[in-house]
C-alpha cells in the first residue's frame, strides 16, 4: 500500500483566500471568534483591514456580510459548520439566499470527524439546511487541492455559496493539473468501475476509494465519483452511472436524510430508476464523542463498511 | 436648536400626511397589512427622503448614495409610498401592494424593487445589514451615509445587540438608527411582553451616542440627524417617541391595528380625516 500524501483543506482554504486577496481587492474575510481553527488568521495577517473579527455572534456575522456583499464585496464568513448553518438559518435565508448577495459561507469541522467535541459539535444537517435554499450553491470539497481549487471559483462565480470541509488532515486526492478541470456542478471521476457506482463528497471520497480497492479484490468493479457540488447536482453523470453500472451508493459525512443521498435518490426517483440503491451516511441519529476512526467505524462509514454494505447490496 | 425654514417644514409635514394617505389606500386595496407600524415610522421616513439623504432615484446604485435600510421590513408601505414620491417607480405601483404578479411584496425585497437596499420582514437582521454597508464605506473611503430604522419590539431580538455591540466597537460614526419608539408591539405594551427600559441607558452602555425626540416632529428630527456624536467614531441611536397608528384618531395607540387593514368605514374615515390636515397644510403654505 503506497503512503498517502496528506494536507489540511483548513490550510489550503486560508492559504488560498490570501492568494485571492492579493489578485482580488473586493475580496473581504468575516469570522466568529475561530479563525485560528478555519484558517482564515491567514488573511487576518495578510489584510487585516479587510478582515473583521465579529466574536461570537454569527448570526451578525452573516448579515453584516451580506451587508458588505450589497456595496460590491465578494463576502467570505467562516466558522464551524454547526454555526455556520443551524445556528445562523434565517440569516442565511433571508440576507444570503433571498437577497442573492454575493455571500460565500465557507464551513470548517462539518460531519462526524469532528471528533471527540460530540454530537453538539458535529454538523450533519447542514447540506440539507444550505440545499433547501433558493439561489445557493452547496460545495463539499474532498481534500486540500480540490478546497484551493473551489474556493477559487466560489469567489469568481457570482452568488450565495456555501462549502463545508472537515476539520482533519485529508490524503490529497488530485495534483495541480488535475484540479485545474474542477469546474462547480461537475462531478468527478476519480476511479473507474463496472459494477457499482460509489457517488461520495467531502471526506468520503478518499473511503469511497479505498472501499473500492478493497472490492476490487473480491473481484467487483466499483466506479467511484467525488460530487463535489452537492447542489447544482450534475445529474447527468448520476444518469450516466445508472447506466454503467448495475448499483449505486451514496457516501456522505452527514445525515442520510437530506444530503448527497438525497439529491441522489431525487434524480433517480424522477427518472424511474430500477437501480438497485443504498444510502451510506449517519442514520437519522445523533453520534458521539471519539476518534474519527473509530467515528466511523462505529456509524458504518470507514471504507471496509462501505464495501461491505455494496457486497450486500450487489447479492 | 436650529432655525429652519418654517415653510419647509410645513412641505414636509405634508409629505407626511401624503404618504399616510398612501398607506391606507395600500393596506385597504391589499386587504392586509400592517398599519399601527407603518403610520408611526413615517416622519422620519420622509426626513430621510425628501431632505436629509443624499440619494438618485435615476441612478438607485449609484455607489456613492446614502442608504436607508427598513428594517422593521413589516413598515414596508411606508418605505414603498416614499420611494414613489421620490421618483423611483410610478405612484401607481402603489396599488398593486401585496398582490400577484406585482412588485410590491408584503415586505421589502432588494433583488426587484429599485431603492430598496435590504430585504427584510424577519426581524432582528437590518442593523447588521447597514453594519456591513457602513464598514463597506469606511473600507472604500466613501462618505456615504448609513441609516436604519428598527422597531422597539424588534429589539426583542438577540441579534440586535449583537449588532449593537459590532457597531460601536467598529466606530462606525457613517451609522445612524433609529428605533421607532411607539411602545406597542404584536401581544401588547412593549414593556409588560419583555421590558425595554431604560431603552437609552441599554444603548449608551452599548457605546452609542443616544437622542430622545418627537417622532413626529420633524424639525427635531432634522436637529437631531445634524447633530454632532458626543464622542468621535460613534455610531448615532435616535429614539424616536412615536405613536402607534399615529394621523388617524381611531388607530393610533390602538394594537388591534398593528396587523388588520381598515375595512371600508375604516378606510373611508381615515382617509377623511388625512385629507382635513392636508387641506389644513396646504392652506397655511
Amino acid at each position: 500500500m503506497t503512503i498517502k500524501q496528506m494536507a489540511n483543506p483548513r490550510d489550503a482554504y486560508g492559504e488560498t483566500l490570501v492568494s485571492l486577496g492579493e489578485r482580488y481587492q473586493n475580496i473581504v474575510v468575516l469570522d466568529a471568534d475561530l479563525s485560528k481553527s478555519t484558517k482564515t488568521i491567514l488573511f487576518a495577517k495578510k489584510f487585516p483591514d479587510r478582515f473583521f473579527e465579529m466574536g461570537i455572534a454569527e448570526a451578525n456575522m452573516i448579515s453584516t456580510a451580506a451587508g458588505l456583499a450589497s456595496c460590491g464585496k465578494t463576502a467570505f464568513a467562516s466558522t464551524f459548520a454547526v454555526f455556520a448553518t443551524g445556528r445562523v438559518y434565517d440569516q442565511i435565508r433571508m440576507d444570503v439566499a433571498y437577497s442573492n448577495t454575493n455571500v460565500k459561507i465557507f464551513a470548517t469541522h462539518g460531519g462526524i470527524s469532528v471528533g471527540k467535541d460530540g454530537a453538539s459539535h458535529q454538523m450533519i444537517e447542514d447540506i440539507a439546511l444550505m440545499r433547501v435554499l433558493p439561489n445557493m450553491t452547496v460545495l463539499a470539497p474532498s481534500d486540500a487541492s480540490e478546497t484551493r481549487r473551489l474556493v477559487e471559483l466560489m469567489a469568481t462565480t457570482p452568488g450565495p455559496m456555501y462549502a463545508r470541509i472537515g476539520r482533519a488532515n485529508a490524503p490529497v486526492l488530485y495534483t495541480s493539473d488535475e484540479v485545474e478541470d474542477i469546474a462547480i456542478g461537475k462531478g468527478i471521476i476519480t476511479r473507474e468501475g463496472s459494477d457499482v457506482s460509489i457517488i461520495a463528497c467531502g471526506t468520503m471520497v478518499d473511503q469511497a476509494i479505498d472501499a473500492a480497492a478493497r472490492l476490487s479484490k473480491r473481484g467487483v468493479s466499483a466506479r467511484v465519483v467525488d460530487m463535489h457540488t452537492i447542489k447544482p447536482l450534475d445529474e447527468r453523470l448520476v444518469l450516466k452511472c445508472v447506466k454503467d453500472t448495475k448499483a449505486m451508493v451514496t457516501v456522505e459525512e452527514h445525515s442520510i436524510i437530506g444530503g448527497l443521498g438525497g439529491a441522489v435518490s431525487e434524480v433517480l426517483a424522477e427518472h424511474q430508476s430500477k437501480t438497485r440503491f443504498q444510502r451510506i451516511g449517519v442514520q437519522d441519529m445523533f453520534c458521539e464523542s471519539g476518534e474519527p476512526d473509530e467515528l466511523f467505524e462505529k456509524y458504518k462509514l470507514s471504507a471496509k463498511h462501505i464495501a461491505k454494505t455494496i457486497t450486500t447490496l450487489l447479492k | 436648536m436650529k432655525h429652519h425654514d418654517e415653510a419647509f417644514i410645513r412641505q414636509l409635514d405634508l409629505m407626511a400626511v401624503k404618504i399616510r394617505k398612501h398607506i391606507i389606500e395600500m393596506l385597504y386595496r391589499a386587504k392586509s397589512g400592517h398599519p399601527g407600524g407603518s403610520l408611526s415610522a413615517v416622519e422620519a421616513i420622509v426626513t430621510l427622503y425628501f431632505h436629509h439623504m443624499r440619494h438618485n432615484p435615476q441612478d438607485p446604485n449609484d455607489p456613492n448614495r446614502d442608504r436607508f435600510i427598513l428594517s422593521k421590513g413589516h413598515a414596508a408601505p411606508t418605505l414603498y409610498a416614499a420611494l414613489a414620491e421620490s421618483g423611483y417607480f410610478d405612484v401607481e405601483e402603489l396599488l398593486h401592494l401585496r398582490q400577484i404578479n406585482s412588485m410590491l411584496q408584503g415586505h421589502p425585497v432588494c433583488t426587484h424593487i429599485p431603492g430598496v437596499e435590504a430585504s427584510t420582514g424577519s426581524l432582528g437582521h437590518g442593523l447588521s445589514f447597514a453594519n456591513g454597508v457602513a464598514l463597506a464605506g469606511k473600507l472604500d473611503k466613501k462618505d456615504y451615509r448609513v441609516y436604519v430604522m428598527v422597531g422597539d419590539g424588534e429589539t426583542d431580538e438577540g441579534q440586535i445587540w449583537e449588532a449593537a455591540a459590532a457597531a460601536s466597537h467598529y466606530k462606525l460614526d457613517n451609522l445612524t438608527a433609529f428605533l421607532d419608539r411607539n411602545f406597542l408591539q404584536i401581544d401588547g405594551n412593549t414593556e409588560d411582553v419583555l421590558r425595554l427600559e431604560s431603552i437609552q441607558e441599554r444603548w449608551r452602555a452599548f457605546g452609542w451616542h443616544v437622542l430622545e425626540i418627537d417622532g413626529h416632529d420633524i424639525e427635531a428630527i432634522i436637529d437631531a440627524l445634524l447633530m454632532d456624536s458626543e464622542q468621535k467614531n460613534q455610531p448615532k441611536m435616535i429614539i424616536l417617541n412615536t405613536v402607534k397608528g399615529k394621523g388617524v384618531s381611531f388607530m393610533e395607540n390602538n394594537i388591534d391595528f398593528h396587523g388588520v387593514p381598515p375595512n371600508e368605514m375604516e378606510y373611508k374615515l381615515a382617509m377623511k380625516e388625512l385629507t382635513l390636515v392636508e387641506r389644513a397644510l396646504e392652506a397655511s403654505l
